[in-house]
C-alpha cells in the first residue's frame, strides 16, 4: 500500500516527468490537494503565485514564448478557471503551447450547481486545442502525458485539464509514460514530394518573389533552415508581427514588417510580386486587409503545418504541408541558387519615403513632447538591440514592434491574434523566467498596464527583473487614433485620469521614475537598464500621437495612410 | 445570397464526452444552420459516426470540414453532395384511429407511399415511412389534409457513399502500423 500516492502527487510528478520546473498559479478550494502536494516538491518545481488567474495564463504564455517550452498554469474551479479563459484564448490564437490545470468540484457534485462549479470544459472547448475532464486519480498520468503531447506537437496550442477534487485525493500506483501517438491526431502532415518539387520550381522561376514569414518558423525552430533558404534564393523577406525576430532586423534580405502598421515596402510589394511565399503564417486580416484586392497578381506558395490554414483566406497555387523545418530544407535542396538584387533594390525607395515622412520625425524629433518611437528606439539601443521585447496592446505595441530591433529569435512576446490588453505585465514576468539571462523590456500603455497592474505584486514577491516602460499619453491611444481618423474626432470614453504610477511602483518596492523632458530621457533609460532588478519608467508622451503608416481596416494593402505627407 | 447546396458531412470520431459541441461550434462560428444530425456507433468499436446535413457553398464546406478534422478526437471527416450518396430518413406519423377508419382509403394510401403500419390500437394508428425528405414530407402533407396528424417525427439523415468501401479501418491500421514502426 505504501507505494501508492495521491492523484495530486501523481500530477506533480507527471509534470516533473514532462520537464516542468516553473508553474504560474493561484490556489482555491477545488485545487487545494494539488497545492498541498506541490509543497513537498519545492526543490524540483517552483510555483509562482500570481495576483489574478489571467496573469497566470499570460505569464505561462510569456514563459513558453521565450523558452520554447510548454507554459503551465494552476487555477481553481469556477471563477479561477473562468478568469483563465482570456489567456487560454490568447494562446489559442497565437499557437502558444500551454497546459492549464484547473481544479473542479468533486465528481459527485458535478452538474449540481455546486459552490464554485462551472462547466469549464464546455466553456473552454472552442478556445483550446484539447480540453478534458479527469474524474478519477488513475487517469491523471496518462491525461497529463496526452496534454503535453498535444500542446507541444504540430501547431502548438493550449490544453485544459479539469481535475475533480476526488480525483486529486484518490490513491494510485504511479507510473508515467510519455505520449507519442494518438490515433485520431496527426500533428505533422507527411511531406508530399510533389508539393516540394512544385514549390522549388516556382521559386526558381520567380522574377519578383516575396517571402512572408510568420511565427511558424519560430515555433518550428526553423530559423536556420529559413536563413539557408533565403540566402540561397536571395528573396526579399517580410515578417508578420509574431514572425519578428525569426531573422535579425539587420539581415540584408529583411525588408520589414507586414500589416496594418507595417512598413510601406512589403505591403506595397505584396501587390507587385509575382510569387508570394508564405511561411508559417496565416494571412490574418491585419496582414491582408481586403482579400479581394490582396496579391491577386501573384502565384501563392503556402508552407504550413496546419491543413486548415491552406486556402482559408488566400487561395494557394502550391501548398507545402508539413513542418517548415523539414519542408524548407527540402525545397532549398531542389531550388536554384538565385539573386534578386534589382527587385530587392525596389524596396529602398519605399523605406526612404517611410523614413522621410514618418520615421525620422518619430525617432529623432527635436522639439515638442516626447514621441513613443524615440523612447522605444533609445531603449532598444540601450539594450544593444538584444533584449526581449514584451508589449501590451495598442499604439505603443505597434510602435514597439516597428522600432525595436532584434538580433536573436524568440525576442518578441506580444498578443497578436487576440489583441489582449493587460497581456503585457504578466507576460513579461513569464518571459523573464523563460529567459533569465536576457534583459526583458515591457512597453505598455497607461490603459493596458492598469488592466493587470496587480501583477506588480508578483514582481515584488519573486524579485523578477523586468524593465517596465509605460508610454503614458493619458489616452486609450489606439481607439483615440481611430476616433480621430474615422469617428470625426469624437473622443468618446478614451481619456484617462491616471494614478501616479511611481507611487504605485513605490508601494510595491519597485524603483521608478517619471520623465517628460527630452533632455532627461537618455539618463532615465540608462538608470533603468543599469538598475539591478525591476524598474518602472513612466514616460509622458505626446497626447495625440499617431501610429503611421496605417492601412485602414478592410482596405487594400496599397491604401496606406502616412499622416502628414 | 448565392445558391446553396445541401451537403452531407460525415465525421468519424472517438466517443468522447463533449465532442458533439466541439463539432457543432464549428458550424455555429460560420453561421451555418444544421439541417439534420444523426450520431451513432460505427462499425468499428469505440468510434462514433456523425452524419450532418447543412446548406452551404463549396468553399465554406471545405473550410468547415478542415476545421472539424483538426479537432484532436476526430479521426476523419469529409463531405458529399446528394448525387454521391444513398441516403435515407425515417418518419413516424400518429393518427387518430376513428379518423383513420373513417377515410376508408387507408390501403391505397399505405400502398402508394410504401408506408408501414407499426401499431393500431383504439386510440391511434402509427405509420412509418422511410425515404428522402421530400417523400416523408409529401406523406405528412397528404395525411394532414386527409385526417390530421396527431404527432409527427422525422429522423436525421443517414447516408452511405456510392463509391468504394468505407476505408476508415484501413486508415486506422495504417496509423497503428506507422506508430509501431517508429
Amino acid at each position: 500500500m505504501n507505494n501508492e500516492i495521491t492523484g495530486s502527487e501523481a500530477l506533480i510528478r507527471s509534470l516533473i516527468n514532462e520537464g516542468v520546473d516553473t508553474i504560474f498559479g493561484y490556489p482555491g478550494g477545488a485545487i487545494m490537494p494539488v497545492f498541498d502536494a506541490i509543497y513537498d516538491y519545492k526543490d524540483k518545481v517552483s510555483h509562482i503565485l500570481v495576483r489574478h488567474e489571467q496573469g497566470a495564463t499570460h505569464a505561462a504564455q510569456g514563459y513558453a514564448r521565450t523558452s520554447g517550452k510548454v507554459g503551465v498554469a494552476f487555477v481553481t474551479s469556477g471563477p479561477g478557471a473562468t478568469n483563465a479563459i482570456t489567456g487560454i484564448t490568447d494562446a489559442m490564437m497565437d499557437s502558444t503551447p500551454m497546459v492549464v490545470i484547473a481544479g473542479q468540484v468533486a465528481s459527485t457534485l458535478l452538474g449540481s450547481d455546486a459552490f464554485q462549479e462551472a462547466d469549464v470544459v464546455g466553456i473552454s472547448q472552442p478556445v483550446t486545442k484539447w480540453a478534458h475532464q479527469i474524474r478519477c486519480a488513475e487517469d491523471i498520468p496518462a491525461a497529463v502525458a496526452r496534454a503535453f503531447y498535444i500542446a507541444s506537437s504540430g501547431r502548438p496550442g493550449p490544453v485544459l485539464l479539469d481535475i475533480t477534487k476526488d480525483a486529486q485525493f484518490g490513491k494510485i500506483k504511479y507510473e508515467y509514460k510519455k505520449a507519442t501517438f494518438i490515433r485520431s491526431y496527426i500533428p505533422k502532415p507527411e511531406i508530399d514530394p510533389e508539393e516540394i518539387k512544385a514549390a522549388a520550381e516556382l521559386i526558381s522561376k520567380a522574377k519578383k518573389p516575396l517571402a512572408l514569414v510568420g511565427q511558424g518558423v519560430i515555433l518550428g525552430s526553423a530559423e536556420e533552415e529559413l536563413k539557408v533558404f533565403l540566402e540561397k534564393s536571395g528573396i526579399p523577406t517580410a515578417l508578420t508581427v509574431l514572425g519578428l525576430s525569426a531573422i535579425p532586423t539587420d539581415h540584408p534580405l529583411n525588408v520589414g514588417m507586414l500589416g496594418m502598421h507595417g512598413n510601406i515596402g512589403p505591403n506595397l510589394k505584396t501587390n507587385e510580386c509575382d510569387v508570394l511565399i508564405a511561411i508559417g503564417m496565416r494571412f490574418d486580416d491585419r496582414v491582408t486587409g481586403d482579400l479581394k484586392t490582396y496579391a491577386k497578381q501573384a502565384k501563392v506558395i503556402h508552407f504550413d503545418i496546419d491543413p486548415a490554414e491552406i486556402d482559408k483566406n488566400v487561395k494557394t497555387t502550391v501548398r507545402v504541408l508539413g513542418d517548415v523545418k523539414d519542408t524548407l530544407a527540402e525545397v532549398t535542396k531542389l531550388m536554384d541558387t538565385t539573386t534578386h538584387s534589382e527587385w530587392l533594390a525596389e524596396f529602398k525607395p519605399c523605406s526612404d519615403r517611410e523614413y522621410n515622412v514618418v520615421i525620422q520625425e518619430e525617432l529623432f524629433p527635436t522639439s515638442g513632447s516626447l514621441k513613443m518611437g524615440e523612447v522605444i528606439h533609445k531603449v532598444s539601443e540601450a539594450t544593444n538591440n538584444d533584449a526581449v521585447l514584451v508589449t501590451d496592446v495598442g499604439q505603443h505595441q505597434m510602435m514597439a514592434v516597428r522600432y525595436f530591433k532584434y538580433k536573436q529569435s524568440r525576442s518578441v512576446v506580444t498578443s497578436g491574434g487576440l489583441g489582449t490588453m493587460g497581456f503585457g505585465l504578466p507576460a513579461a514576468i513569464g518571459a523573464k523566467m523563460g529567459a533569465p539571462n536576457r534583459t526583458v523590456c515591457l512597453f505598455a500603455g497607461d490603459g493596458g498596464i492598469q488592466m493587470t497592474i496587480q501583477e506588480l505584486g508578483t514582481i515584488m514577491q519573486y524579485d523578477v527583473d523586468v524593465k517596465i516602460i509605460i508610454l503614458n499619453n493619458h489616452f486609450l491611444g489606439m481607439v483615440r487614433q481611430w476616433q480621430e481618423l474615422f469617428f470625426s474626432e469624437r473622443y468618446s470614453e478614451t481619456t484617462m485620469k491616471n494614478p501616479d504610477f511611481c507611487m504605485i511602483a513605490n508601494a510595491y518596492n519597485i524603483k521608478s521614475r517619471i520623465v517628460d523632458k527630452r533632455e532627461e530621457l537618455d539618463d532615465a533609460i540608462a538608470e533603468m537598464i543599469n538598475h539591478k532588478g525591476s524598474y518602472l519608467l513612466d514616460v509622458q508622451v505626446e497626447a495625440k500621437g499617431m501610429v503611421y503608416p496605417m492601412i485602414p481596416s478592410g482596405t487594400c494593402v496599397t491604401n496606406i495612410l502616412l499622416g502628414n505627407e | 445570397m448565392e445558391d446553396k447546396t445541401l451537403y452531407t458531412v460525415t465525421i468519424f470520431s472517438e466517443n468522447t464526452v463533449g465532442l458533439l459541441s466541439q463539432v457543432t461550434s464549428v458550424f455555429t462560428r460560420r453561421q451555418l444552420n444544421i439541417e439534420t444530425l444523426s450520431v451513432s456507433p460505427s462499425a468499428i468499436k469505440g468510434i462514433h459516426k456523425f452524419t450532418i446535413t447543412v446548406y452551404s457553398n463549396r468553399e465554406d464546406i471545405v473550410k468547415v470540414v478542415r476545421q472539424i478534422d483538426k479537432r484532436v478526437d476526430v479521426l476523419k471527416s469529409y463531405f458529399n453532395t446528394d448525387d454521391e450518396l444513398i441516403h435515407q430518413e425515417i418518419a413516424l406519423y400518429k393518427l387518430s384511429t376513428p379518423e383513420f377508419i373513417k377515410i376508408g382509403s387507408a390501403e391505397a394510401l399505405i400502398r402508394r407511399f410504401h408506408a408501414q403500419i407499426l401499431e393500431i390500437n383504439e386510440n391511434c394508428v402509427v405509420i412509418q415511412k422511410t425515404g428522402h425528405y421530400a417523400e416523408t414530407q409529401a406523406l405528412f402533407e397528404e395525411l394532414s389534409e386527409l385526417i390530421g396528424v396527431l404527432q409527427f417525427i422525422r429522423s436525421g439523415r443517414v447516408a452511405i457513399t456510392k463509391s468504394k468501401i468505407e476505408r476508415l479501418s484501413d486508415m486506422l491500421q495504417e496509423r497503428e502500423r506507422k506508430n509501431s514502426s517508429l
